[in-house]
C-alpha cells in the first residue's frame, strides 16, 4: 500500500498526541506528574496541537478535504467515522480539563481528565480498526495490529510526558511508563513482523481468477501498458532489504534508544535526564515514522494478484 | 446509510464467459465511452496525448496463462465490478457516499457526497474502484443504471455497454437472484465460479470456466484389408501366392 505521508503523519502525530493526553489525563489526577499549572496546560497544548495537526493532515489525503464533516454520519458500520465522532467528542473533556487547569479547579481537572484520556484510547483503537478490518491486506489483518497501535501511541505520549515532566523537575513516572512500553513495543513489533512473513497470502491468483482447476495461473498480458490509480495505491512495494535495514532501525533508534535513555533519566535525573528524555522523545517520535511507513509500504492488497500473480 | 440494505430478491450482474472471450477489449473500450458521458461522467484521462497517460477505466481486460504444456492455457479475463452481496466497500465509508440498493443490489457511489478517502477502493479485494483524482471523489462501475432502466432507448439495448458490444457474446446481463433467469440457467449449466469466494463478500457475477480444450484426434487407423477386400479373384490368387 501507498505510504501517503499525510497519512503516515497523521498516525504518527494523533498517535502520540493521543498518547500524551491518555496518560496527562490519568496520571495528573493520581499526582504521578507534576501538578503546576504551568505544566499541566503546556503537555495539554502540545498534546491538543499534535492531535490537530494529524487530523488536519489526514484531511490532505481527501480528494474533497471540505466535505470532511460528512464522514462523521456513518458510525454505525464505519470505523473511519467512529474514528472522526471519537477524535471530536475527545476535545470537549480535554477544553474542558485545559479549563479545570486555568480555573485551579480539581473538582473539573480530575473526571475530565479521565475522560479525555478514555476518549484517546477509544480514538487511537478506532483507527487501528480501520486498517485491522480490511480483509483485503494480510498485513492489517493480524491481530497485533490494533494492540501495536495502541502500545505505540502510549510509548510516545509517555516519552513526551517524560520530556515535559523533566523540564518541571520531575518525569520519573511516565519515563519508567515509555521504558515499559518501548520495550513492550520491541516484543509486540517483532513477533508482528514475523508473524507478517510467514502469514499466508488471504487469496491467491488462482481464486482470485477461478482458473486454479487449470494450474497455476501467471499474468501474461495487463490491461494497460502505463500505471493507474490501482497501481499506485495498491500496488507499491518495498525492496525485502530495505525493510529489513527499517524494521532494524525503527527497533533500536525508535524503540530501543528512548527507552535506554529512559533507564538512564532515571537513574541520573536532573538536567542530564532532562537531555536524555527529549533526545528519547524525538528518536520515539523519529522511529515511529519509520515504523508507520513501514506498515504501509509492506502491506500487500490482494488487486496486485491481478497485476503481478501474488 | 453504509449499512448494508436487507438482502433483495433481486440481484443484477454479469455472467462473463472465459471461455469464448478474446481480449478484445471493446467491452472495456465500449464502457469507457459510455460511462464518459454517462451517470459517471466525466471519466478523466490525464496526459492523453504525452507519456504516461491513464485515467479511470471500469472494466480491465487482463490475461493470464493457467496451467503448464499442453494442458495450459491463455485466458482473456475482463475484471470489473462484481457487486458484491456483503461489500466492505459499503459498510467502511464514512459519510454513506458508498451504497448498496435494496431493489436490485447495485453498489453505486453518491458522488455529491464522497470525500475520496479512498478506503472503499482498500476494502475493494477486487480493484474495482479507482478514484477520479479531477473530482476527488471514488468512481465505480453502475452496471450501466442510465442504460438498463432507460426508457428512451430501445428496450432491446436496455443493457450495459460492455455486454451489447461484445463480439463474442461473452458477456451475459440479467438477475442471478432469479434461479429461472437466462444468466442463471447459464451458471448452473455451465458451473459459473465466484472470485475470491474465501474473502466472504459473496460476489453476484460469476465467470464461466474455460471448457475443457478437445483432446487431439488420436492417429489414424492405417488401412489394413483383408484379402478378401481385393474384389480382382487374378489379384486375389497372386495376394495369397506372394503372402506365402
Amino acid at each position: 500500500m501507498n505510504p501517503a505521508p499525510s497519512i503516515v503523519f497523521f498516525t504518527t502525530a494523533s498517535g502520540a498526541g493521543y498518547g500524551l493526553l491518555f496518560w496527562l489525563g490519568l496520571l495528573r489526577p493520581l499526582g504521578l506528574v507534576p501538578g503546576g499549572q504551568g505544566f499541566g496546560l503546556t503537555a495539554l497544548a502540545l498534546a491538543l496541537v499534535l492531535i490537530t495537526a494529524g487530523l488536519l493532515s489526514s484531511t490532505a489525503h481527501l480528494g474533497n478535504p471540505r466535505r470532511a464533516w460528512r464522514a462523521v454520519s456513518q458510525w454505525r458500520s464505519s470505523w473511519l467515522s467512529r474514528e472522526g465522532v471519537a477524535a471530536l467528542a475527545t476535545y470537549v473533556p480535554a477544553v474542558l480539563f485545559g479549563l479545570g487547569l486555568l480555573a485551579e479547579m480539581p473538582g473539573l481537572t480530575a473526571p475530565m481528565g479521565l475522560l479525555a484520556a478514555l476518549g484517546a484510547a477509544a480514538t487511537i483503537y478506532c483507527t487501528g480498526m480501520i486498517y485491522a478490518c480490511l480483509k483485503p491486506v494480510k498485513e492489517w489483518r493480524h491481530p497485533l495490529v490494533v494492540p501495536g497501535y495502541l502500545l505505540l501511541g502510549a510509548f510516545s505520549g509517555a516519552a513526551l510526558l517524560a520530556m515535559l515532566g523533566s523540564f518541571w523537575g520531575d518525569g520519573a513516572v511516565p519515563a519508567a511508563l515509555a521504558l515499559l512500553a518501548g520495550l513492550a513495543a520491541l516484543v509486540v513489533k517483532n513477533i508482528y513482523w514475523t508473524a507478517i512473513d510467514q502469514a499466508p497470502p488471504v487469496a491467491t491468483a488462482e481464486s482470485a481468477t477461478s482458473l486454479g482447476f487449470i494450474g497455476k495461473v501467471r499474468p501474461l498480458e495487463p490491461p494497460h501498458t502505463e500505471t493507474n490509480y490501482l497501481l499506485r495505491e495498491m500496488g507499491f512495494r518495498i525492496a525485502r532489504k530495505h525493510a529489513e535495514k527499517l524494521r532494524l532501525l525503527a527497533l533500536t533508534a525508535g524503540f530501543g534508544a528512548p527507552a535506554a535513555l529512559c533507564a538512564f533519566a532515571l537513574l541520573v535525573g536532573g538536567g542530564m535526564g532532562a537531555a536524555a528524555l527529549t533526545l528519547g522523545a524525538a528518536l520515539a517520535l523519529a522511529g515511529l515514522l519509520v515504523e508507520r511507513w513501514l506498515m504501509f509500504a509492506e502491506a500487500t492488497h490482494t488487486v496486485t494478484l491481478y497485476y503481478h500473480g501474488q | 446509510m453504509t449499512c448494508l440494505p436487507a438482502p433483495g430478491a433481486k440481484k443484477l450482474g454479469l455472467v462473463i464467459d472465459l471461455d469464448t472471450c478474446v481480449g478484445c477489449q471493446a467491452c472495456a473500450t465500449n464502457c469507457k465511452e459510455w460511462n464518459a458521458s454517462g451517470h459517471s461522467a466525466p471519466l478523466p484521462d490525464f496526459k492523453p496525448y504525452a507519456a504516461g497517460q491513464e485515467g479511470v477505466w471500469f472494466n480491465r481486460v487482463h490475461s493470464f496463462e493457467a496451467g503448464e504444456g499442453e494442458a495450459g492455457r491463455t485466458v482473456h479475463f475482463p475484471r470489473s465490478c462484481l457487486h458484491c452481496e456483503t461489500p466492505d466497500c459499503v459498510t467502511v465509508c464514512p459519510t454513506g457516499a458508498s451504497y448498496k440498493r435494496a431493489e436490485d443490489g447495485i453498489v453505486l457511489v453518491n458522488h455529491d457526497t464522497c470525500i475520496g478517502c479512498g478506503l472503499c477502493a482498500w476494502a475493494c479485494p477486487y480493484g474495482a474502484r479507482e478514484m477520479d483524482e479531477d473530482q476527488g471523489v471514488m468512481k465505480k462501475c453502475t452496471l450501466c443504471i442510465d442504460r438498463i432502466y432507460n426508457e428512451n432507448i430501445p428496450e432491446a439495448q436496455r443493457q450495459p455497454a460492455c455486454v451489447l458490444t461484445c463480439p463474442t457474446k461473452a458477456r451475459h446481463f440479467g438477475d442471478l437472484g432469479d434461479p429461472e433467469s437466462a444468466v442463471s440457467k447459464l451458471v448452473a449449466e455451465r458451473g459459473g465460479q465466484p472470485l475470491m469466494p474465501e474473502l466472504g463478500y459473496n460476489p453476484v457475477n460469476r465467470y464461466l470456466p474455460p471448457r475443457k480444450k478437445a483432446l487431439p484426434p488420436s492417429a489414424p487407423v492405417e488401412d489394413a484389408p483383408t484379402p478378401m477386400d481385393i474384389k480382382n479373384p487374378l489379384l486375389r490368387w497372386m495376394d495369397r501366392v506372394l503372402s506365402r
